[in-house]
């Protein structure tokens, strides 16, 4: 048992073992994903974060050392992110007809996002530091936390939010447009919707419904990173002054 | 495969160095993603071991959010109580920026379509 014990701590102490764990979690939640149907409530990113966690808090693990080893699985976001420009080449036909509907459709998606956040959050009587922290909710980590130290919110808040956004469009976006009825066909729609309100997270669950609701996700999130960078600070500014 | 991984590597670098370079407000892999577009966009087509590599890597890109999302255990303490109401904003938030996007899009598109029609 001691010498099980001694194994641990030196298992602890290397990368290998959250990386394993990270990559064993997912897998374990995708299967239960496929094996539920595809039940919205299941998404992996979703059971996979809460099983983490449980195991962080069980294990009495620090954050920083369960990155030590994940981060090579973290790291990999980087080049996934360019290779989204590959099923987008494979839409491009498609993009010169659709050039005004899609910007329309991200000026909309994106305006909304932001100024539906301020709303609500002000109506619900949160502080103006956390509002300021929630406006670029929307868009991809790096982008939003430059947004929010910019405008005077608060960057790691706002890197949680994000996330939770994130969480959000994978599990709840997809049930929504069926509401609205929006079926297998309309991956177009689906996706960069996905895209310009939940971005990576939400366009990696457009990868999970087709490759072009995918493609289209990935410009969405591409679009609206941009846009709302722009906006944001627009916004704020406006508020600021009425 | 090397080939393919050197080549989203290397356009992840050079979009890195051209955010910096230009000031743009965007993430370098997206400038990376947008600078690969165009590449594929002046060579006209994809190579086959591109495609395969890429769709790879993507078909598990929900993967790639995990690390991040685990990050949550960093903030639990500072937002308590704060919690209900940060989830309403952000499920009535998000759910009103997914079907505006949606339906303009599809508005926009039937406009289109019927105007072409006409």
């Amino acid at each position: 048992m001691s010498e099980l014990f001694e194994i641990w701590v030196y298992l602890a102490e290397r990368p290998l073992v959250w990386l394993t764990v990270t990559v064993l979690v997912y897998w374990a939640a995708h299967r239960l994903y496929l094996q539920c149907n595809e039940l919205a409530l299941l998404n992996p990113v979703l059971i996979a974060v809460v099983a983490l966690v449980g195991i962080l808090v069980a294990t009495d693990t620090e954050y920083g050392t369960y990155f030590e080893g994940a981060q090579f699985v973290h790291f990999l976001l980087g080049p996934a992110t360019v290779a989204l420009a590959v099923p987008l080449y494979g839409q491009a036909h498609r993009l010169r007809r659709m050039g005004l509907p899609l910007a329309l459709a991200l000026i909309a998606g994106s305006v909304t996002a932001v100024v539906s956040a301020l709303g609500i959050g002000w109506l619900l009587g949160l502080e103006s530091d956390v509002l300021r922290s929630l406006m670029p909710k929307s868009v991809t980590t790096p982008v939003a936390m430059g947004i929010s130290e910019q405008i005077g919110g608060l960057p790691s808040l706002t890197a949680v939010l994000v996330i939770l956004t994130g969480i959000t469009g994978a599990v709840l976006a997809m049930p929504l447009l069926h509401l609205l009825g929006y079926g297998p066909e309309d991956a177009t729609a689906k996706g960069f919707a996905l895209g310009v309100s939940a971005h990576g997270i939400g366009t990696a669950r457009a990868f999970q419904h087709s490759e072009e609701a995918g493609a289209f996700a990935g410009l969405g999130m591409g679009l609206n990173a941009l846009l709302t960078a722009l906006l944001v600070p627009l916004i704020d500014a406006l508020v600021v002054a009425f | 495969m090397i080939g393919t991984i050197a080549l989203l590597l290397g356009f992840q670098l050079a979009g890195e160095v051209a955010v910096r370079l230009l000031g743009v407000p965007v993430p370098g892999p997206v400038a990376g993603m947008l600078m690969l577009f165009a590449a594929l966009a002046i060579r006209g087509a994809v190579p086959e071991e591109v495609a395969t590599v890429a769709n790879g890597l993507l078909a598990h890109l929900a993967l790639l959010f995990v690390p991040a999302g685990v990050g949550i255990i960093a903030h639990t303490g500072r937002l308590e109580g704060l919690w209900p109401v940060l989830l309403v904003v952000l499920i009535a938030s998000t759910l009103m920026a997914v079907a505006v996007t949606a339906v303009t899009l599809s508005a926009m598109r039937r406009l289109q379509r019927g105007r072409g029609g006409s």
